[in-house]
């Protein structure tokens, strides 16, 4: 940085004024009058169905809090990041967090989210999927109550192809096809690969870590499973040429195109493909994930987002409070009709609201009731990366030495050593 | 004499006292904080586990496969992009030193690409090699999809580098082409010098010096690449540079202990590329004007 120095005109007058209105930021925001505000930290919700839930919320509040929304990133990572670096020193002013499912295990340890009192707790998560309860709940405590989930499909051409019943089916079915990315699948080097790589591992019948998820797991024999499939997938000509960057909207905007049969992608690719091509939206079939092995259904991880309360906030009664209204059953509608997250709250996958706006709500109804978790361990971003890394790109997988790559890397990143 | 030169050199070192200290507080001590931290193992997540380990972490970074691919990966783009920017930075250099028609504008436009935010303009380069939103596969005629192969994204991230940097070359050679004296030109000319002889016997030898500034101002800058990386292929396909691999220890995975160790010898390869310079070039940087 050294040389852009010599670039900057140092005009002593436009320093003067950023030095004031540096001053004068950092004095105000705390000559608020009125209620205490609560600040809700989450990621920036496109439709405004976070902000209806908010106004809600507050006139329920009924003058005693007022809710405020500080919008957080798209990305998931760049939000985690944003959150650490404020909770890490204390940050006063977190009040409720929107935490993505996988943060649980790591935030409770740190003490940065606060536990619920059990009787809250019972009151918070009745009628939830329990799937999606059990993402927020870590060392047999609740850290946050679910707000909203998500579980990926299969999405597939009605008029092209059948329905497959495993994934061998699948990919033979997509190579039948001879077209370059007729399977669409998330291959790039982030926490979409490791998803991917837990959910076929999850269907073989194996899993990262053991049932408290304290060691590593990796069975030989499912590993060995999932690591073939990927790399048949990696090398098969259905393959996406773009396979190693491809992310979900990446897939999702490939399937518009036309040319794809099948794509693994979550429920928000249905409205998007009825409003950009409705074309291929009028063929478009959903079904859970098929089987790795015969015999054993598909199983895929839960995402979505929990509210947790910040452990150093000022008004921590009312946020518990605040955060329940937020996850209420009006509110789970509205973001489930106006942004397209599905609900929580299981018995809304029958109403009529939801399901006009979920075509597949009994299938992501099933998928989520039998979706299962991502490894519940504070090092889950360390483990994260440890697989992602090893399994970057997928066409170089090598089944036997990857194998051992990987419990290797995930032994190390259960114990923070060394680089991924 | 004498005493009045040391009176003076007290009175300058005074004079910048002030500016020292403020340099020493600001840039000293959070490198010393970090090679202390560097000692420790310590997670921001459990800071009561925080454990005095001494150089533990620098044998765990030093031993892992990941940081010396990643230094290699860093001293590619730094050759590839650095080389062709003292090219191209030579040539636009001439250019707007010879140029008698709107100078002004000629510098302004060529400095355009340096006044952009590098997030920016490697955002760009990434959509506009991209295979689907792109223009570079229909300008060539190819199917590229280049951010996926190893080497076609070294291409890419090096091409926008170049395309970004090279006018902050081109102005450093700029100032040094100006302070060449136009007689020692004249006289060559006279003396029946062509004109590459006049740019390899007279003007090279005399802008050594400022040569040598650009390149080792653009090699430690290049060194810590980070945003054209983070941007284009976020590491993936063995595209790792070391400030990539700090950023994961340290923000990702909020390893403290880990990520300074990283940090620290991030900043000793800045160190090794500056001393490489000032022996190899044997050029007295401070020196230039004053003999």
């Amino acid at each position: 940085m050294r040389h852009r120095r010599l670039m900057i005109c140092a005009d002593p007058r436009w320093l003067q004024a950023i030095a004031l209105s540096l001053l004068l930021s950092a004095c105000s925001g705390r000559e608020e009058t009125g209620p205490p505000v609560l600040n809700w930290y989450v990621f920036d919700e496109k439709s405004g169905a976070f902000r209806d839930a908010v106004r809600q919320c507050t006139a329920r509040a009924d003058g005693r809090y007022r809710i405020r929304i500080t919008p957080l990133p798209a990305d998931a990572d760049q939000q985690r990041e944003q959150l650490v670096r404020r909770l890490a020193v204390r940050d006063r002013d977190i009040d409720i967090v929107g935490m993505d499912v996988i943060w649980t295990a790591e935030f409770a340890q740190a003490g940065w989210i606060l536990p619920w009192r059990e009787a809250q707790a019972a009151e918070a998560i009745m009628g939830m999927l329990p799937a999606a309860v059990k993402s927020a709940v870590y060392q047999g405590r609740l850290w946050a109550v679910p707000f909203t989930t998500n579980a990926q499909l299969l999405w597939y051409r009605k008029d092209k192809v059948d329905r497959p019943a495993t994934w061998d089916e699948l990919i033979d079915a997509a190579e039948a096809f001879d077209v370059p990315g007729a399977l669409q699948v998330q291959g790039q080097r982030y926490e979409g690969l490791t998803v991917f790589f837990i959910s076929l591992l999850a269907s073989a019948g194996g899993a990262v870590l053991d049932h408290d998820d304290t060691e590593v797991s990796l069975e030989p024999v499912p590993t060995r499973r999932a690591l073939e499939l990927l790399k048949r997938i990696g090398n098969s000509p259905a393959a996406d040429p773009a396979l190693s960057t491809a992310r979900e909207d990446q897939s999702r905007l490939a399937f518009e195109t036309g040319k794809p049969v099948f794509m693994v992608n979550y429920s928000y690719v249905w409205p998007s493909a009825r409003q950009n091509a409705p074309a291929v939206a009028g063929q478009m079939g959903w079904m859970r994930w098929p089987a790795v092995v015969e015999g054993l259904p598909g199983r895929v991880t839960i995402g979505g987002i929990n509210l947790g309360i910040g452990a150093y906030t000022r008004h921590a009664g009312m946020a518990f409070e605040a955060a329940r209204c937020l996850a209420s059953e009006p509110n789970q509608i509205n973001a489930a009709q106006k942004g397209g997250l599905p609900p929580t709250i299981e018995a809304l996958y029958r109403t009529p609201e939801v399901r006009a706006r979920f075509p597949m709500a009994d299938t992501l109804l099933a998928t989520l009731q039998d979706a299962m978790q991502r490894p519940r361990t504070p090092f889950y971003y360390d483990l994260s990366l440890a697989i992602s890394h090893t399994l970057h790109p997928l066409k170089d997988i090598d089944p036997d030495a990857d194998a051992v790559r990987l419990r290797e890397a995930v032994g190390r990143a259960l114990k923070s050593e060394g680089l991924f | 004499m004498k005493a009045r030169g040391n009176a003076e050199r007290r009175l300058a070192w005074l004079l910048c006292a002030p500016a020292v200290t403020a340099m020493l507080l600001v840039t000293a001590y959070p490198i010393l904080y970090a090679f202390w931290l560097s000692l420790f193992r310590y997670d921001l997540r459990f800071p009561q586990h925080r454990q005095f380990v001494g150089l533990d972490n620098y044998v765990s970074v030093l031993s892992s496969e990941i940081w010396w691919k990643s230094v290699v990966n860093t001293l590619i783009i730094t050759a590839g992009s650095v080389a062709v920017e003292l090219v191209l930075g030579m040539l636009l250099a001439l250019l707007m030193f010879r140029a008698t028609l709107g100078r002004r504008t000629i510098r302004t436009v060529i400095l355009i690409p340096y006044g952009m935010i590098t997030v920016v303009s490697a955002l760009a380069w990434k959509f506009a090699f991209d295979p689907t939103t792109g223009f570079v596969n229909a300008l060539l005629n190819l199917d590229n999809a280049w951010l996926t192969e190893r080497w076609s994204a070294f291409f890419v991230i090096i091409f926008t580098e170049i395309w970004k940097t090279t006018p902050f070359m081109a102005l450093l050679l700029l100032a040094g082409l100006t302070l060449i004296p136009r007689d020692l030109i004249s006289a060559a000319r006279v003396d029946g010098a062509s004109a590459w002889q006049r740019f390899v016997h007279v003007t090279l030898p005399l802008m050594k010096p400022t040569i040598m500034v650009a390149l080792l101002f653009r090699t430690l800058d290049a060194f810590r690449i980070f945003d054209t990386v983070y941007v284009q292929t976020r590491g993936a396909g063995n595209t790792e540079t070391v400030s990539l691999v700090g950023y994961n220890v340290l923000i990702a995975r909020l390893n403290l202990g880990l990520g300074s160790a990283v940090s620290v010898l991030i900043f000793i390869g800045v160190l090794i590329i500056a001393l490489l310079f000032l022996k190899g070039f044997g050029t007295p940087l401070t020196r230039q004007q004053g003999e």
